[in-house]
């Protein structure tokens, strides 16, 4: 008896190995459940059913539409937290004017969405819109096939050379993606707390540290921030405050050229600065995740918080406090400002689409000013590429915006050709950025590591 | 003449009764499983047309420093991880599954109890205990407080040097019923003879346990050895759940798991890489091989099992 139940218990183990490794091993056909995107995603006509067959979206001949056919277009999108304003404003807006095409908006969580997408983009099952993060991994899309080139999109006249530079071949070709939003660094405060201490908005860096002592020595948390994800200390920290030390676009493309190195002052300097931030952030900030420093400012339990404007948003539905930004400090006092006006978020067609009029007719509508109007104002926070002349009415939203005059624009240093090789620049970036604010590694090798891993794979 | 004979014995009824099993097994277990070992002798090209490289995937994998370095840091963490559980979950699972035999009135409340952590979602015990340890606003730190031990709270989560064993530990808090419920099963199958046999004896409850029930229930203690091994190997979930596909801080809780998952779908700006990838899973199963053939020719072939 005893012998029969080791014989199973064996059979039921190695069953588990075949299980387990099937599972590991066969991911194209079974991505970890935790990456499917929500229930809705997958039955895109169920809601609609009474408009028109299910099959709709699978149908060779909806091609050709006849007038008066309904069509459902799918976005993929990794803007979750947008969804209401998608499916309440946006679509509404679109189908008011072109009533024989529905479209839905399918948003993964961000931290999948570029996995997720690449395995649907492979398995032939991605919507017939897909939303282009910038620079390379939209352009491997491309490159791939998965993506259209929209050259002769009308509309596609309304953006700058500079709109567009995010989703451009890099011999400028082909353009794949219709520019949607910028967002623009800075630091958010607690107007309320700078008044009770009756502090000024720092411009030069010595400013910035006297308040975050002034803070801290008054029992505040000066500075709210984790490094637990890590992205945080790379994108809202070195990315943040770096372009100042590197002189913006000038740095950026130093960098390209090859003429400018991470174990160059300004990059070093940037990630001292981190280290010297680490004293005035919450305890155990190691371990802090990005929606607890969201809470925890939010809540009023800290002052000042590095970030960008896509925030805008989430603070004022949540904080009961009047809240101020500042841009990122220069230097010395006099110094040109640069910030990070980064190109972030645009669209694109699916090559393989079914319809491929419809999904042109909604991305030329994209292009409009109708569309930078109603996205920018839905999303205080996310910048209109669009040359059309924009009015926001969020004052949050327009005093960033301000920046723009007074301040150079760059973008995120690691994201255009740097991040094509391995060891992949931006997720070295956010390794070691949480290092030097975790004091596990210093700003000098912090450089000296990120400059050794581009060395291996990059040659101007 | 006579071996064809015997072919027709086979009984018809018995190849019907298995084929569902066999069929579905090999349509979604084999297959897939083969086709991912093969994709990993191969490169995918620009328009992801796929050509025979050999092993070359498996050369880059042990030398090229942007996956060697990984691969040993995953397979070191993951040896870890797995030291932790064979450590820590499962002596406390013989402890408690000894406990528990001896009887008692709540007997059934505490095995119920201790097993309900493994029927839950990894992705609420990811939570709760992410609550519970946070520096901010978790309970951790005043409960040690209340026991004058608040010096010795960290944001455990979030350094490199304790990360890694914290993320273990949660994972031994989750599993720690099964190997419980197993010790218990085995040893509540012991008859009570024997025991009164040993007391006659002028055996100690002590030496009981370690010279008579011990020893019985050694197969056992195989079973989850190799079960926890293979667990630990699959590990994922936990780890992706808490610390994201990047595994940190610093790659510290980086297991074979995660690094086959960022590999094969990419992460962020990092593209995904399914040759590479499934090359990481081919060594995922054979560890895995290696540590169950190892388990039945070295442990199951010589542990000596008693017909009781």
């Amino acid at each position: 008896m005893r012998k029969l139940l080791t014989l199973i218990s064996l059979l039921v183990a190695l069953s588990l190995v075949l299980t387990a490794c099937g599972g590991g091993g066969t991911p194209v056909t079974e991505p970890p459940a935790i990456t499917e995107p929500p229930a809705v995603t997958e039955e895109p006509a169920a809601t609609d059913a009474a408009t028109e067959a299910p099959a709709t979206t699978e149908e060779p001949a909806a091609t050709e539409p006849a007038t008066g056919e309904q069509v459902t277009i799918t976005i993929e999108s990794w803007r979750n937290d947008d969804l209401a304003i998608w499916q309440d404003t946006i679509i509404p807006a679109f189908e008011a004017q072109y009533p024989n095409i529905n479209v839905e908006f399918n948003p993964t969580a961000p931290a999948e969405y570029n996995g997720v997408l690449n395995t649907k983009l492979q398995g032939g099952t991605a919507g017939d819109l897909i939303t282009c993060r910038p620079f390379d991994a939209s352009l491997e899309l491309f490159q791939q096939g998965h993506l259209a080139s929209l050259n002769d999109l009308p509309g596609m006249e309304n953006f700058s050379d500079v709109a567009k530079s995010a989703w451009i071949t890099d011999d400028g070709s082909d353009v794949f993606c219709v520019p949607m939003a910028s967002v623009i660094h800075g630091f958010f405060y607690n107007k309320d707390k700078f008044d009770e201490y009756g502090l000024e908005e720092p411009t030069t860096k010595e400013e910035f540290m006297t308040v975050l002592q002034t803070l801290q020595e008054n029992g505040e948390t000066p500075l709210v921030m984790g490094t637990a994800e890590q992205w945080e200390a790379a994108t809202m920290g070195f990315q943040n405050i770096g372009p100042n030390y590197w002189q913006g676009e000038e740095g950026r493309q130093a960098l390209l050229a090859g003429t400018a190195k991470f174990t160059d002052e300004p990059y070093v300097k940037t990630w001292q600065d981190l280290a010297e931030w680490s004293q005035y952030l919450p305890e155990g900030y190691e371990a802090v995740k990005y929606p607890d420093a969201q809470s925890l400012f939010t809540l009023g339990q800290g002052v000042i918080y590095p970030t960008g404007s896509w925030e805008i948003g989430l603070f004022e539905s949540q904080a009961d406090f009047e809240m101020g930004i500042f841009p990122p400090y220069v230097e010395n006092e006099g110094d040109t400002c640069y910030i990070s006006d980064h190109t972030d978020i645009a669209i694109g067609m699916n090559a393989a689409t079914p319809h491929p009029e419809e999904a042109q007719t909604f991305l030329s509508w994209v292009a409009s000013e109708e569309f930078a109007t109603l996205y920018a104002n839905a999303l205080p926070g996310f910048f209109p590429l669009s040359n059309a002349e924009v009015t926001l009415d969020n004052p949050l939203a327009n005093e960033f915006l301000s920046w723009r005059q007074q301040c150079e624009s760059t973008i995120r240093n690691s994201y255009q050709i740097l991040s094509r090789g391995e060891p992949n620049l931006e997720n070295e970036l956010w390794r070691v950025s949480a290092g030097v604010m975790n004091g596990s590694i210093t700003p000098e090798q912090a450089g000296e590591e990120i400059q050794a891993g581009l060395d291996q794979w990059y040659q101007p | 003449m006579q071996a064809s004979k015997r072919r027709f014995h086979i009984p018809m009824h018995v190849l019907v009764f298995l084929a569902p099993a066999v069929l579905l097994y090999t349509l979604f277990m084999v297959i897939p499983l083969i086709n991912s070992l093969r994709l990993s002798f191969f490169e995918l090209g620009p328009q992801n047309q796929q050509s025979f490289v050999g092993l070359e995937n498996y050369v880059r994998l042990f030398s090229d420093s942007n996956f060697a370095t990984f691969f040993w840091r995953a397979l070191r963490n993951n040896f870890i991880f797995f030291a932790v559980h064979m450590l820590v979950q499962n002596p406390i699972g013989l402890l408690l599954a000894g406990l528990l035999a001896e009887g008692g009135r709540l007997r059934n409340f505490f095995r119920t109890i201790i097993f309900m952590p493994t029927v839950l979602s990894v992705v609420i015990i990811g939570f709760i205990w992410q609550l519970i340890l946070n520096p901010l606003w978790g309970v951790a730190e005043g409960m040690l407080d209340a026991v004058g031990l608040g010096a010795w709270f960290g944001p455990w989560l979030g350094k490199p040097e304790t990360a890694l064993v914290t993320v273990s530990l949660i994972s031994v808090w989750q599993f720690v019923g099964i190997p419980m419920i197993l010790f218990y099963a085995a040893l509540i199958g012991i008859p009570e003879e024997l025991e009164e046999a040993a007391r006659v004896d002028g055996a100690t409850a002590w030496d009981t346990f370690w010279r008579i029930k011990f020893p019985i229930i050694l197969p056992t203690v195989g079973i989850v050895g190799v079960l926890t091994f293979v667990g630990n190997f699959n590990a994922f979930d936990l780890i992706y759940t808490m610390k994201g596909a990047n595994a940190g801080p610093d790659f510290s809780t980086d297991i074979m798991g995660t690094f086959f998952y960022r590999t094969f779908f990419g992460q962020q700006l990092q593209l995904g890489n399914p040759t590479m990838g499934a090359t990481v899973a081919a060594m995922m199963f054979l560890i895995i091989l290696t540590g169950v053939l190892l388990y039945m020719l070295l442990w199951a072939r010589r542990v000596q099992t008693y017909d009781l």
